[in-house]
């Protein structure tokens, strides 16, 4: 039920970003949900795109610092609260979220939202159990 | 192993030998320079006041400016008919200096550099790639003649075209590299992207110099392409390459002292210093005819060592380069040399010595920053594990400097590399 998703250090530089989606561009490559972290100095871009281990070998022979990071998909009820909840079950079962973020396309009815657990297989046990819904890797990057 | 038994020859001999070619050379300066004898004369003192290897103190020292101001053959000793070859170094403050050498001076060199290759473990039987550049630079021609006199085989790919270099290693099975270290770590980072492994190389040996490195980098160099590098060391105005260089002891470089005397002085008062104590290296050359250097201030930064060494050489030894004065940076007061930082981040393990210093003041303070690659394999997807590993190479430095740095983590292969002499330095201090 692991999603891969690209990781990539990138200076606080002007142009960076635009010169990493050209590159995948060229590639065909499409990203389908990204999210920045960024510090004063530098950032972290994480993409979702329809190829990982594509992205991942091109992206490495390009030079970039770039992982393969596991993280999960998760249905969230598209209500008020419905994210509520689930971060409710996360919090009391001890699992502690690194980041999260939403991903733009819906799953069905539902919202979909990337999630990074620190220990993505017990997480993905438990999420189950507590009847959390989840994607896996090829329905997300068929979306 | 000796390419000549001189550099065994006991240390009294030595002196006598010495004292003579010094007085010689000054005898010679004397009579064919008028530069250097309206400057002796200005201090009172002739040739005939060299009276023991002490006396070298009292001549006038000689600088790179000196060769400037007296572009392009104001010291030559000789005219263009005994002249048979010149070299110039990179003029990147205005006219470059040029420096010319006799038909015996081309002989000598390539005796000194073939006692370097020697000194290193090179024999005959080796295949000598020279990825030095050829042309105005000493680097390339220098070794070429040295390795040529050894009687080895020479590989003359001078510097740059980097697969070519490696293709031609493989190929021509390659025993020994002879280029700037920095460009030795450039081969071995292209040869991992390459997927090539000094498994599939025959080198053995490295002959490393032109500028300074640390102890730290020469173990990556050795792990990286599987060799023994050994550290050379020369300079133009002197000669080029074969002025000195370290033996298989790796415990200093041997300086060839029958035909340079190597001085150590305080670079503030220009007073000679201890044998043992830190300061700058200074030489005179006694055999050269062309181009004579009367106490030529080197402004690298070294020790002196006159114990006979487990090689079995006489000849004193420099302690490897710790930096050049003129790279020396002054932050708050406090001495820095790149080669110290580089030693920290080797320490360190995490990243790759490709970095840059970048020298601000702001409100009157001197701000360093060090910029440093990060590796792909160093990267975690978190923020704070970064930040942590920043904070991390900041105290490693901090501790090597005694003094406070600014750390930044760049991209993978941002830092531009070198082919020749690596920059290390962005200093934006006088530009404002």
């Amino acid at each position: 039920m692991k999603v891969k998703q690209l990781s990539i250090f990138l200076e606080n530089k002007s142009g960076r970003l635009a010169a990493l989606s050209r590159a995948l561009a060229e590639q065909n490559i499409n990203i389908r949900a990204l999210s920045l972290a960024d510090t004063a100095d530098f950032g972290i871009l994480r993409l979702i795109v329809d190829d990982p281990e594509k992205g991942y070998a091109f992206l490495k022979k390009e030079g970039f610092a770039v992982r393969l990071t596991d993280v999960l998909a998760v249905r969230v009820p598209d209500r008020p609260g419905g994210l509520a909840e689930i971060l409710d079950a996360i919090h009391q079962r001890g699992l502690n979220v690194e980041y999260m973020y939403a991903f733009v396309e819906k799953a069905g009815d539902d919202a979909l939202v990337i999630v990074r657990i620190d220990d993505p297989d017990n997480a993905i046990g438990i999420l189950q159990e507590m009847g959390v819904g989840l994607l896996t890797g090829d329905e997300v990057y068929a979306l | 192993m000796v390419w000549n038994d001189i550099e065994k020859m006991d240390r009294e001999q030595l002196n006598e030998l010495q004292l003579r070619r010094l007085q010689e050379t000054v005898r010679w300066v004397w009579d064919k320079v008028p530069p250097y004898r309206q400057r002796m004369e200005a201090e009172g003192i002739g040739p005939e006041d060299i009276k023991s290897l002490d006396d070298l103190a009292l001549l006038p020292m000689t600088t790179k400016d000196d060769l400037r101001d007296n572009y392009p053959f104001g010291l030559f000793a000789v005219g263009p008919e005994e002249i048979v070859r010149v070299h110039a170094s990179s003029g990147t403050t205005g006219k470059p200096t040029v420096v010319g050498y006799t038909q015996e001076d081309i002989q000598n060199w390539a005796e000194v550099m073939a006692r370097t290759l020697v000194c290193g473990g090179a024999t005959k039987n080796d295949v000598v790639q020279i990825a030095y550049g050829y042309g105005l630079f000493t680097g390339g021609l220098g070794v070429h003649y040295g390795a040529e006199r050894l009687g080895a085989t020479v590989i003359p790919t001078s510097a740059g075209h980097t697969r070519r270099q490696i293709m031609l290693m493989q190929d021509l099975k390659t025993t020994v590299l002879a280029c700037t270290p920095s460009y030795a770590l450039y081969l071995a980072e292209t040869m991992g992207e390459l997927g090539i492994s000094s498994r599939d190389l025959s080198l053995r040996l490295g002959f490393l110099g032109a500028e300074p490195w640390s102890d730290a980098m020469r173990k990556q160099i050795e792990a990286a392409l599987g060799i023994d590098a050994i550290d050379i060391y020369g300079l133009s105005e002197i000669m080029g390459p074969g002025v000195a260089s370290e033996c298989l002891a790796k415990d200093g470089l041997h300086v060839f002292e029958d035909h340079f005397i190597a001085e150590v002085v305080d670079p503030v008062t220009g007073k000679p210093v201890e044998d043992g104590l830190q300061g700058e290296l200074v030489f005179t050359t006694i055999t050269k005819k062309g181009l004579p250097m009367i106490r030529y201030r080197t402004r690298d930064i070294t020790i002196l060592n006159r114990e006979p060494c487990s090689c079995g050489r006489t000849h004193a030894r420099i302690r490897k380069v710790l930096g050049r004065t003129d790279d020396m940076l002054i932050i708050r007061g406090v001495n820095i040399f790149p080669s110290q930082i580089e030693e920290a981040l080797l320490a360190m393990g995490h990243t790759e010595p490709h970095y840059v210093l970048v020298v601000d003041r702001e409100r009157g303070l001197d701000e360093l920053e060090v910029w440093v690659e990060l590796t792909r394999e160093a990267f975690i997807d978190e923020v704070r594990r970064i930040e942590e590993l920043e904070r991390q190479i900041k105290r490693g430095i901090e501790e090597t400097l005694g003094i406070g740095v600014q750390v930044r983590l760049v991209e993978p292969k941002t830092i531009a590399r070198s082919e020749g002499k690596a920059k290390r330095i962005i200093d934006r201090r006088e530009i404002k």
